[in-house]
C-alpha cells in the first residue's frame, strides 16, 4: 500500500521536479505488482550460496538470478504457490526458508509448546506442593527478643 | 624468541592452572588451610602469564612477524595498525587465548574482590574456574596454538578478512567474551556452593553481582554484534538467527532468568536448586556456543575455519563440565531443600513462570539451531528421508519467540508490583487499570500514525508501553512509601539502586521491543537501477544519484557513490556508500552509508554497475532502528546500576545503611505489616 | 525422588548425542530430491557448436556423467585434472554444462586446461541448471541408462569421491 502512495506522489510531484531529465529509476524487477509478489515469495525461500539469508535478502548473484527467473515465472502466469513448489521440486525442503509442517518437523514447531506446557505444569504441581507444606514455625518468644534486640541494634548504629 | 617466550608463558599457565584447579577444592574439601591459601596468588600468578602470552601474540601482529603461522594467515603489512591489534582476536586461535585471558582476568578479580567471602567458597570458586582454565588451556596447547611457526617466514600475510576490518571488530569480540567468560563465575559459586552443601541467601547475595556484571557485559557484547552486522554487511539486518547469534543468545537468555532467580534466593532464600541449575545451564550454553561456532556442525557467517578434530575435544571438553556439574547437582540437589512457601499467586511465582518462558525460549532457540543435524543424523541411520532435511532460520524462531515474548512482558509489568508470599492480584490489575488503557491506546494510534496498520506493530507497542507504564507506577508508589517530611532528592537516594537497575533495565527492554517492532514492520525500501541525475524517493526522502568516483584507501580501492538525499527539494546532506576491493583478498566489499537519526536511519548501499555508467543502488529508510542499539545500552546500564545497589559495596555497607535506613524506616515496617 | 534431578543430566546427553553425529555430517550440503527421479528435459545449443543441439534424450541407453561447469569458476579448476584423467580411461563418458558463461570464454578454458567433455551443453541463462537444482558449481551427476538420476556429488570431485562413490555406482549401472 505504502509504495502505491509513494509511487502516486511521485507521479504527482513530478511537474515540479527540479530535475526535469532525470527519470525515476526503474525497479530492478519489473512492475510494483509483479515485484511485491516476486520479494514476497523470495522472502519465503533462502538463498542456497548464503548463510542464513532469504533470496529476497540477499544481493548475492545467485540470489539476483533466482528473483529474475522467479519474475519470469510469475509473468509467465505462475502463482506464488507454485513457484514455490517448483523451487522445492528441484531443491528439496531446504530451500524454505520457514521449515515446512510435516511429519519430519512435528518436533520442531511443536516442541516448545510442549515444554511450556509441561513446565508450567511442573511448576503449578511444585507451588501447590509447597502450600501444602506445614506452615514455617512462628517465631519463638525467644526468637522474638532476639529478633527485635537485633532490629535494635540495627537502629541503634544509625545514631552512632 | 618472543613467540616462544609467549608459548611457553601459556604452559607455565596451564601448570598453575592445574595446581589452581586441584589443591583449594581438596583444601577446603580436607579443610586444610595452606591449600586454600593458595587460590588467591596462584590464580593472579596464572592471570599474568597468561597477559603475558597474549602480550606476546599481539607483539608478533604489531610488528609483522610472518614467521608466526597464525599472524601470516590474519594479518599483513599493509593492515592498519588498530586493525593489527585487534585482528589477534580475528581467528580461531587468537580469540581462543582472548577467551583463557578474560578467563584468567575474571578470576582475577574474584581473587580481588571476595575478602568478605568465607575461605572455603573463595578456594572452591577459584578452584572451579582453574579447572575450566585448564580445559581451554590444554585445547591452546594441543590444538589451537597460536604460536605455531611458519618456516621459512611468509614474505607478507594474508591479510585480516576484509569484513573484520572495522570499528566492530575491536569492541564486539572483547565485550561478547566478558559476558560469556563472566557465567563461568556465576557457575564456579554455583558448584562451590554444591560441594559445600551450603546453599543460602547469602551465597546468592555473593553470587548477584559477578553475574549481573557478566549478563550486562553480555548484553553489549549481543548488541554490538548486531550493530556491527547492521551496518557492515550491506542490507541492514540486525538479527538473522544465524546459528552463531543463537550461541549468545542462549546463555543470556538463561542468565536472565538466572538473575531473576538469583533475586529470589537472595531475598527468599527460595529457588536455590533451581538457581544452581540455571548457573549451570547458563554456562553450559557458554561453552555449547564456543563449540557450534568452531566444530563445523553448522554452517555460518560467523563460524571460524573449522575442524572436526577441534570439534572433537570441545565437545569432549563440553561433557566432561557439563556431566561432571550435573551429576554434582543430582547428588546433592536434594540436600539442598527447598526453600519458603508461597502462594500460586505471589511474586515468587511470577518470577518462577518468568524463568519457565525465559528457559522455554532459550530451549526453543537451541532445538532451532540444531534441528538440521538432527534430520541429517536420523536420515543417515536410515529413520527419514535425507531429502527431508531443513533449513530452521528467521521465519521459524520469530513465530517461536513473538508469542513466547508476549506473556513474559505481561509479567515484567506485574512482577515488581507484586507482593512476595502472596499477591494481591485484583488489587494489581486494578491499580493497572490506566496501564491497560495507555497501552491499548498507543498500540492503536502508533501504527496509524507510522502509516499504516499493522498487527505487530500493535503488539509490539503494547508490550513496549505496558512495560514503561507499569515501571512509572511501581516507580511512583516507591517514591511515596519513602519519608514525606525529606526533600524529594534524599527520597529518591532512599530507594535503593536495585530497584532504579531494574526498571531501568525494564525499560530498555521496552526501548528495544519499540525499536524492533517499528523498523521491521515500516522499514521501506527500493532496490534500483540508477543513472546519474537519477532520484529515488524513499520515506519522504528523495535520493540523488551524483555518479561513482574512485579513491584509494591504506589497502584498498573503491569505488565510492554520491548520493545527495534531499527533503522538500532542499539537499539536506550526501551519503557516500562504497565498493571496495582489498588488496591482497581482492574480495569486494560494500560499505553501506548510513544516516543514522533518533527517528530514522537512512541507509545506501551501492550494488553493481549496469550499462552505461549506471549502478544498481538500495536504497532504506529505516525508522526507529537505533532504539534497538538504546534499548541495549538501557539494559546493561540497568544491570550495572543493580549492581551498585549499596548492599553488594560492602566497604560502605554500614554508612550507608545508616543514612537510607533512616529515610525508610517507619514505611518500610508499616509495608511489611500490610 | 532421585530420577528428576537426573532429568538434566539426560537431556543433555541426548543433545551431546546430537553434536557428535553432528561432527561427522556436513551442514552445508543439500540433499537433492531430484535423485531417483528421471533427469529433467532440456534442449540447449553444444558449446562448440552452436548450431547444433543437445538434449537428454540423446543418451538414453548408456550410464553417463553430467558435470556442471564454468570458466569463472576457480573451484572446477581442481576437478579438472581428475576429469581429464577420467575422460581418458573411457570407462564413463562424460558430458558437460557450461552454466551462465559466455561462450567465448567457455572454450578458451577448455582450449587452455583441456576437454574431457564428449559434448558441452551451453546454458547461458542458467535455467536448465536450476531445473537440475545447481546451486553452486561445481556439480556431476550419474545418470543411468534409463535417464534417471541416481547420484549427485555437490562441489569439486575428489579423487576419493571418485573412487569410494562414483566409479562403483557407474560400474554397478553398467552392469544392469
Amino acid at each position: 500500500m505504502k509504495k502505491f502512495m509513494l509511487v502516486a506522489l511521485l507521479c504527482l510531484s513530478f511537474p515540479l521536479s527540479i530535475q526535469v531529465q532525470a527519470k525515476e529509476a526503474e525497479y530492478a524487477t519489473g512492475t510494483p505488482e509483479i515485484h511485491n509478489r516476486v520479494m514476497g515469495v523470495s522472502e519465503e525461500l533462502r538463498c542456497l550460496v548464503c548463510q542464513g539469508q532469504s533470496l529476497g535478502d540477499s544481493n548475492s548473484e545467485f540470489a539476483v538470478d533466482m528473483r529474475a527467473q522467479i519474475q519470469e515465472m510469475m509473468e509467465g502466469g505462475m502463482s506464488d504457490r507454485q513457484v514455490v513448489e517448483f523451487m522445492v521440486e528441484r531443491y528439496g525442503d531446504y530451500v524454505r526458508y520457514r521449515p515446512p509442517f510435516k511429519a519430519s518437523t512435528l518436533l520442531l514447531w511443536f516442541g516448545p509448546f510442549i515444554l511450556l506446557a509441561v513446565g508450567v505444569a511442573v511448576l503449578y504441581t511444585n507451588v501447590l506442593r509447597r502450600g501444602k507444606q506445614a506452615d514455617e514455625a512462628p517465631l519463638t518468644e525467644e526468637q522474638q527478643r532476639h529478633a527485635a534486640a537485633l532490629l535494635k541494634q540495627d537502629s541503634g548504629e544509625n545514631k552512632a | 624468541m618472543i613467540p616462544e617466550i609467549g608459548q611457553f608463558a601459556l604452559i607455565i599457565a596451564l601448570c598453575l592452572a592445574i595446581v589452581q584447579g586441584i589443591f583449594p577444592i581438596l583444601g577446603a574439601q580436607l579443610n586444610i588451610r595452606p591449600w586454600m591459601a593458595m587460590a588467591r596468588p596462584v590464580a593472579q600468578g596464572q592471570f599474568i602469564f597468561i597477559a603475558i602470552s597474549f602480550a606476546c601474540l599481539m607483539y608478533s601482529f604489531v610488528t609483522d612477524d610472518f614467521s608466526v603461522l597464525y599472524a601470516a594467515s590474519h594479518s599483513n603489512s599493509l593492515l592498519p595498525v588498530q586493525y593489527k591489534v585487534a585482528g589477534v582476536w580475528g581467528g580461531h586461535e587468537g580469540s581462543l587465548l582472548l577467551w583463557a585471558m578474560m578467563l584468567g582476568f575474571w578470576t582475577f578479580l574474584v581473587s580481588i574482590f571476595s575478602k568478605n567471602l568465607p575461605d572455603e567458597m573463595v578456594a572452591r570458586v577459584i578452584g572451579v574456574l582453574g579447572l575450566i582454565a585448564v580445559g581451554f588451556l590444554l585445547f591452546l596447547l594441543l590444538t589451537s596454538n597460536p604460536f605455531e611457526r611458519l618456516l621459512p617466514a611468509a614474505p607478507d600475510g594474508r591479510d585480516l578478512n576484509p569484513l573484520l576490518q572495522d570499528f566492530g571488530l575491536i569492541i564486539h569480540p572483547p565485550m561478547l567474551y566478558m559476558g560469556y567468560v563472566g557465567f563461568s563465575v556465576a557457575f564456579a559459586f554455583a558448584i562451590a556452593a554444591l560441594m559445600s552443601g551450603r546453599l543460602d541467601a547469602a551465597w546468592a547475595r555473593w553470587s548477584r553481582p559477578w553475574t549481573i556484571v557478566a549478563w550486562s557485559f553480555l548484553a553489549g557484547g549481543i548488541g554490538l554484534g548486531s550493530w556491527w552486522a547492521y551496518y557492515e554487511l550491506g542490507w541492514g539486518g540486525w538479527w538473522f538467527w544465524d546459528p552463531v547469534e543463537n550461541a549468545s543468545l542462549m546463555p543470556w537468555l538463561v542468565g536472565t532468568a538466572l538473575i531473576h532467580s538469583l533475586a529470589v534466593t537472595e531475598k527468599r532464600g527460595a529457588f536455590k536448586r533451581w538457581t544452581v541449575l540455571l548457573a549451570i545451564i547458563a554456562f553450559s550454553l557458554s561453552l555449547l556456543g564456543t563449540f557450534l561456532v568452531r566444530s563445523g556442525v553448522i554452517t555460518s557467517v560467523h563460524a571460524f575455519a573449522t575442524d572436526p578434530e577441534r570439534g572433537t575435544f570441545i565437545l569432549a571438553f563440553l561433557v566432561v563440565v557439563v556431566v561432571g556439574s550435573l551429576l554434582l547437582y543430582a547428588w546433592r540437589a536434594p540436600k539442598i531443600g527447598q526453600g519458603g512457601k508461597f502462594e500460586l499467586m505471589s511474586k515468587e511465582t511470577m518470577l518462577l513462570v518468568n524463568n519457565v518462558l525465559l528457559t522455554v525460549i532459550a530451549a526453543a532457540v537451541l532445538l532451532g539451531t540444531i534441528y538440521p543435524i538432527i534430520i541429517e543424523g536420523l536420515a543417515s541411520v536410515g529413520v527419514i528421508e535425507a531429502t527431508n532435511k531443513v533449513s530452521v532460520g528467521a521465519p521459524y524462531f520469530n513465530a517461536i519467540f513473538v508469542p513466547l515474548l508476549v506473556p513474559l512482558v505481561f509479567l515484567v509489568g506485574l512482577g515488581p508490583l507484586a507482593r512476595w508470599k502472596k499477591a494481591e492480584m485484583p488489587d494489581m490489575l486494578r491499580q493497572l487499570r490506566w496501564a491497560f488503557i495507555a497501552s491499548a491506546i498507543v498500540a492503536v494510534v502508533v501504527p496509524l500514525l507510522m502509516g499504516g496498520w499493522s498487527w505487530l506493530a500493535a503488539l509490539g507497542m503494547v508490550l513496549a508501553t505496558w512495560i514503561v507504564t507499569t515501571a512509572a507506577y511501581s516507580i511512583r508508589l516507591r517514591f511515596k512509601a519513602t519519608n514525606a517530611a525529606l526533600p524529594w532528592g534524599h527520597r529518591l537516594n532512599a530507594i535503593p539502586r536495585s530497584f532504579y537497575g531494574m526498571h531501568l533495565a525494564h525499560i530498555g527492554v521496552a526501548v528495544g521491543i519499540i525499536g524492533g517492532t517499528l523498523v521491521s514492520n515500516y522499514m521501506s525500501d527500493k532496490d534500483v537501477r540508477m543513472d546519474i541525475g537519477d532520484t529515488v524517493e524513499v520515506g519522504g526522502y528523495t535520493f540523488r544519484f551524483d555518479g561513482v568516483i574512485e579513491t584509494k584507501g591504506p589497502n584498498y580501492t573503491a569505488n565510492r557513490g554520491m548520493i545527495r538525499v534531499l527533503q522538500d527539494g532542499h539537499e539536506v546532506m550526501t551519503l557516500e556508500p562504497e565498493k571496495r576491493v582489498y588488496t591482497v583478498q581482492t574480495m569486494p566489499m560494500t560499505e553501506a552509508a548510513i544516516d543514522t537519526g533518533v527517528w530514522r536511519d537512512l541507509y545506501v548501499s551501492l550494488g553493481e554497475p549496469v550499462s552505461g555508467g549506471a549502478w544498481s543502488v538500495r536504497v532504506y529508510h529505516k525508522p526507529f532502528v537505533s532504539w534497538l542499539w538504546a534499548g541495549v545500552i538501557l539494559m546493561a546500564l540497568g544491570g550495572i546500576t543493580a549492581m551498585s545497589d549499596k548492599r553488594y559495596r560492602l566497604m560502605a555497607r554500614k554508612e550507608g545503611k545508616a543514612k537510607n535506613e533512616a529515610g525508610m524506616a517507619v514505611p518500610k515496617i508499616a509495608a511489611e505489616k500490610a | 525422588m532421585k530420577l528428576k534431578f537426573l532429568l538434566p543430566l539426560l537431556i543433555f546427553v541426548a543433545i551431546a548425542g546430537v553434536l557428535w553425529k553432528g561432527l561427522s555430517l556436513d551442514p552445508s550440503a543439500v540433499p537433492s530430491p531430484l535423485v531417483g527421479k528421471p533427469a529433467p528435459q532440456f534442449e540447449l545449443s553444444q558449446l562448440h557448436q552452436a548450431d547444433q543441439t543437445i538434449n537428454r534424450d540423446s543418451n538414453l541407453g548408456k550410464v553417463w556423467l553430467l558435470n556442471v561447469w564454468a570458466s569463472w569458476c576457480v573451484s572446477c579448476r581442481q576437478e579438472h585434472p581428475l576429469f581429464m584423467q577420467l575422460a581418458r580411461m573411457g570407462e564413463v563418458p562424460i558430458y558437460g554444462l557450461n552454466y551462465k558463461d559466455e561462450r567465448q570464454d567457455a572454450i578458451k578454458w577448455l582450449a587452455d586446461f583441456g576437454n574431457p567433455y564428449v559434448i558441452s551443453a551451453h546454458d547461458y541463462s542458467g535455467r536448465v541448471g536450476v531445473d537440475y537444482g545447481v546451486y553452486g558449481v561445481p556439480e556431476t551427476y550419474v545418470i543411468d541408462k534409463l535417464g534417471v538420476i541416481r547420484h549427485k556429488h555437490t562441489g569439486p570431485v575428489s579423487a576419493q569421491a571418485l573412487q569410494d562413490t562414483i566409479l562403483p555406482l557407474v560400474r554397478e549401472l553398467k552392469k544392469g
